[in-house]
């Protein structure tokens, strides 16, 4: 297998890029594997960690459609380790070193960019709570700066600071925070996870789980049975439906979230910037689009597209904040299944029937989560004890009253 | 989505708030034995099906009345509006 390096690059230049490899093979699957992971995100991520950290050798990943169809495709690239909670902050800390290293980890250049994350605060009381925030990211060994207005203006002049309803009084920055390019990821992923003998079956739905007696020993899929020591669930939006074929009910919504990109502009935007009044987010892509989102539509919904009021209310929040927004002509916009959880916190853990692993409950905040919840899930498939960063992700929080509440709304999907 | 509320007529869906599965009528009884994990099952668990639904939507700009929208999360397609207080008390509540 070809490694990738500037000196491949002029090779193959010279030679017309006419001998480059395929990026991962496309196998049949077998009929039995050590484990079999549902969903090709998240789920590739845990596939290449299984095999190279913990060295699980027969590994299929199942794909219902093609690689970066689902959410893979779909969100808006962020990556940041700005949590509060103590069950939280140190999981996505960790997933944040991981990003910091994963392009020479897979040899995969997936454009992660630390360009820094500003989320605004317009209140006394904000700058308290987000002062407490940063306090909590900085003790998990992350890095978190409060700046005042005055910096701010350096860094963003166009933001609305003289906004009657919402002046921007500062933000809690995190300098690592960035974006990465969304597919180049799972790109990523999938061909190192290739080169270490994962197999990857694409266009492969699971249509249930062989069950007996308590015991998970394989799933029905559209390409015909496959046997399994052990069945990872890592499906998102779908997970409801996946898992109720094991006949279990989650403490989980799908709910469609927007996102939105303009046309391509010179650059303008130093990062991710945050609304702290409403709820929208936004950053610039490579190619120059701003791309955007904010809240949910509010539904269950698994249609991926999502309704009018919604848009209006995100492009609301964009004018808010930055009315120089206005003046760009939007692109495309798009919709992505979101699994929210029931305290808006993901979920990593075994299930009753032994044998079936999940992984899901990510709500919107899912990308940014990839590499951790994959080497998680590893730990979790490999050993059958939870990663030290992923111990609070239980099933059993609802019911022990130990939930992961960052907003505080409680049991109320659509408000997380 | 246009919602056609049973005194109103047809109405926006931005007037109203999604509170979820219609499920949520159906209070447990807090005597009986098993209420914990009857609670926990009418708090966190959800069907969360693909396909029809009936959910509780609130006409918070409206009349305020609670309704059972029967509606396709596939689709977005609403097939029945109901007003919940009837649907409560047609289950014997």
């Amino acid at each position: 297998m070809m490694k990738y390096s500037v000196w491949n690059i002029l090779k193959q230049g010279l030679r017309g890029n006419r001998d480059w490899p395929l990026m991962w093979r496309e196998p049949a699957p077998q009929e039995q594997y050590d484990v079999i992971i549902i969903g090709a995100g998240h789920g590739m991520a845990a596939a290449y960690y299984l095999a190279k950290v913990y060295g699980v050798k027969k590994v299929a990943v199942l794909e219902k459609g093609w690689l970066g169809s689902g959410n893979t495709g779909r969100n808006t690239t962020i990556i940041r380790s700005n949590y509060l909670l103590p069950g939280n902050e140190p999981f996505y800390e960790f997933s944040m070193k991981l990003w910091e290293g994963l392009e020479k980890d897979f040899n995969y250049n997936s454009m992660v960019s630390q360009r820094g994350i500003l989320n605004l605060f317009h209140s006394d009381p904000q700058r308290d709570a987000f002062a407490r925030r940063g306090n909590s990211m900085l003790l998990a060994g992350a890095d978190a700066v409060l700046l005042d207005e005055k910096l701010i203006q350096k860094m963003c002049p166009f933001l609305d600071y003289d906004n009657a309803r919402f002046p921007v009084k500062g933000a809690l920055w995190q300098p690592r925070g960035g974006t990465v390019r969304h597919d180049a990821v799972v790109w990523g992923y999938a061909r190192g996870a290739d080169q270490l003998g994962v197999d990857i079956i694409q266009n492969c739905e699971v249509t249930g789980f062989d069950i007996q007696e308590g015991i998970c020993r394989g799933v029905e899929t559209t390409r015909g049975p496959i046997k399994a020591k052990k069945v990872g669930v890592s499906v998102a939006g779908s997970s409801s439906k996946v898992m109720a074929q094991a006949g279990m009910r989650l403490p989980v919504e799908s709910h469609v979230l927007q996102a939105f990109v303009t046309e391509g502009l010179k650059p303008c935007l130093p990062g991710v910037i945050t609304f702290g009044a409403g709820h929208f987010y936004v950053s610039q892509s490579d190619k120059g689009g701003l791309v955007f989102g904010g809240d949910l539509d509010g539904y269950n919904s698994y249609a991926q597209r999502g309704n009018l009021p919604t848009v209006e209310d995100v492009c609301e929040g964009g004018m808010a904040i930055m009315p120089m927004i206005g003046k760009a002509r939007l692109l495309r916009m798009w919709g992505g299944l979101m699994d929210m959880s029931m305290d808006g916190s993901p979920i990593i853990d075994k299930t009753h029937i032994s044998g079936l692993y999940f992984n899901g409950g990510w709500c919107y905040g899912g990308f940014k989560a990839t590499p951790a919840s994959g080497y998680c899930m590893a730990h979790l498939l490999a050993k059958d004890e939870p990663h030290p960063t992923a111990t609070a992700f239980r099933f059993d929080r609802f019911q022990k009253g130990l939930m992961i509440d960052e907003k505080g709304v409680g049991a109320q999907p659509n408000l997380h | 989505m246009i919602i056609d509320h049973p005194l109103l007529g047809p109405r926006d869906a931005a007037e109203f708030v999604y509170l979820g599965d219609a499920r949520l009528i159906n209070r447990p009884d807090w005597a009986s034995l098993d209420a914990d994990q009857e609670f926990y099952e009418y708090l966190y668990l959800r069907d969360n099906p693909e396909g029809q639904h009936k959910e509780l939507w609130y006409h918070e700009q409206g009349d305020r009345s609670w309704l059972v929208v029967t509606r396709n999360t596939f689709t977005h397609e609403i097939i029945n509006v109901e007003l919940a207080r009837e649907v409560a008390q047609n289950s014997g509540r």
